[in-house]
């Protein structure tokens, strides 16, 4: 029987973003920014637009497929598809959705997208519900749990209680957001640097978070144009080869009310060994990760899960030269991601490791080959996926 | 045990109800009379939390409600800090805690912790229920508040 795997099936043939705005800055509408970014990364590919025959994404993106198509003149829509679940959990599982249907020959040019207008809906960090709220919400908002930093922390604070976490792994993972941001003129906080200092005396967001750990609110879109391998060599970019994606969550890990069996833990526990079956690959041949950061701890418990360090060592490993291109021993977050860069809700994370295998960052870490993204850690599902250089085929 | 302050967090809280399909009506009806809901499965004695229609182990759609003790311990906690609902903005900081029920096959329930917001919370500690009634909205409702055994 044929192995069933989209290692090297499928490559990245262009990336594309928006100008990325702080929340309400944007002066286009959600679903301009959704064409921007969309024409941008068919330029980059060297593409027309009209060649694209299928889009994906996730977290219920506003910019319907069929809009889009009708807007670009697509011939022939071939592929429409959301990934199910709220949150960055979908940026990986988005483009594993878009190889596997190019592998499989449902489509040829996938589109993965993200548009993200919060100016003009509502923001992620106030709670979103009515007078009167029922179902799951009945159990938490009337305690005063309702945003994502407020049931996520629960979950974190339990992790960084059972393996004795310091609230300095956490700062680590905002200043080497902060720091790679200051050489990305793109990045929201270019030209703010973070100091220790400015962390340990911002605000308390809810513990075990301040302002500093948690994800910014921006305008924008990002998009990354996937074709078949076979194609790659002959369009503008140098070929970035998708090795393995793979999603989902443990066992119950959507049981109600906070009652996951495997608590302490950002979801990635199966996960991760199935990103890596496939990739056919582990942790110590990865050259640079993006980890989304909706907030910090959570990208701690992201690498652990995914084999960078112990969860008992996690104290000593996160120490800010670890984190930083070009030497730190894993270059983390290196466009300034969710934290510093933007939050595009971590689509940014797959065109940043992208950027990593083309040699195209403005933190680049030399000769990248493995290229690592998590998306949506303590989510379900969540999802990861991994990119590679030609020679990694 | 009531809770004898007017509420933990202020008026004007989303107020809890049960779904139109009536998945959590015992609870909600229960917490009125300051008793204390759980389901577990008739067929193979699994606790169940939150409230579900079939039980995950067996498949049987045969639950019961069955009163649990208001004991527990708190499994994990946060302060809020940043006001996420505008009746709050007076009212942060506060706490909230994750109580696993040892009688209960350690299903988790969600509460604010009663006392001083600012004092310090101990993974473990023991806690008991108390119920916190709300009558200021017709109908009226209970939560179900935990604080520290003494």
């Amino acid at each position: 029987m044929r192995k069933r795997t989209l290692r090297g099936q499928v490559a990245v043939a262009g990336v594309g973003e928006t100008t990325y705005y702080k929340h309400g800055q944007s002066p286009d509408a959600e679903f301009k920014l959704a064409l921007q970014a969309i024409l941008a990364a068919c330029a980059d590919a060297g593409i027309s637009a009209k060649q694209i025959d299928g889009f994906a994404s996730y977290s219920n993106d506003r910019n319907e497929p069929s809009r889009l198509a009708a807007a670009l003149g697509i011939p022939d829509l071939k592929f429409s598809n959301m990934h199910w679940g709220g949150g960055g959990g979908g940026g990986s599982g988005a483009v594993g959705n878009a190889a596997a249907a190019i592998a499989t020959g449902m489509a040829d040019c996938v589109v993965v997208y993200r548009a993200l207008a919060q100016g003009q809906f509502a923001r992620f960090g106030q709670g979103d519900v009515g007078a009167e709220v029922s179902g799951e919400d009945a159990f938490t908002a009337p305690y005063g749990l309702m945003s994502p930093a407020q049931k996520y922390g629960m979950r974190n604070m339990r992790f960084m209680h059972e393996y004795g976490v310091a609230r300095s792994a956490l700062r680590s993972v905002s200043m080497a957001s902060y720091h790679h941001a200051q050489s990305n003129p793109r990045a929201i906080m270019y030209g703010r640097p973070l100091t220790e200092d400015k962390y340990d005396n911002s605000r308390w967001i809810c513990e075990p978070y301040r302002l500093f750990d948690c994800c910014l609110e921006n305008d924008g879109a990002a998009a990354l144009i996937l074709v078949a391998a076979e194609r790659a060599p002959d369009l503008a970019q140098v070929p970035v080869y998708l090795l393995g994606a793979a999603q989902g969550s443990e066992y119950r890990n959507g049981a109600p009310c906070h009652n996951a069996p495997l608590y302490g833990t950002s979801s990635f526990t199966t996960v991760a060994p199935r990103l890596y079956e496939m990739a056919e690959l582990s942790a110590a041949d990865v050259d640079v990760v993006q980890s989304y950061e909706n907030f910090s701890g959570a990208v701690v418990m992201s690498c652990v899960e995914h084999g960078f360090c112990e969860a008992e060592a996690v104290n000593e490993f996160f120490q800010l030269e670890n984190l930083i291109a070009p030497s730190g021993k894993m270059p983390l977050n290196t466009s300034g991601g969710n934290l510093a860069e933007c939050y595009m809700h971590g689509l940014e994370l797959q065109v940043e490791a992208v950027r990593q295998v083309r040699g195209q960052s403005t933190a680049q870490v030399p000769s990248v080959d493995v290229s690592l993204v998590m998306s949506g850690p303590m989510v379900t599902p969540t999802s990861s996926c991994v990119f590679g250089s030609a020679a990694t085929l | 045990m009531t809770n004898q302050d007017a509420s933990y967090l202020p008026i004007g809280m989303p107020v809890p109800r049960a779904e139109a399909d009536g998945l959590s009506k015992p609870y909600w009806d229960a917490a009125r009379k300051e008793v204390l809901l759980v389901q577990r499965c008739a067929g193979c004695a699994t606790w169940l939390w939150g409230p579900e229609w079939i039980c995950h182990a067996c498949h049987s759609f045969d639950l019961d409600w069955v009163e649990v003790a208001g004991h527990g311990r708190i499994f994990t906690w946060q302060r809020s800090h940043h006001p996420v609902h505008p009746v709050l903005h007076a009212a942060v900081p506060y706490i909230s805690v994750l109580v696993e029920l040892p009688q209960a096959g350690k299903v988790r329930m969600i509460g604010n912790l009663l006392g001083d917001p600012a004092q310090s919370v101990e993974v473990g500690a023991s806690v008991d229920a108390v119920f916190e009634h709300h009558d200021e909205v017709s109908p009226g409702y209970t939560l179900v508040q935990w604080q520290y055994r003494d």
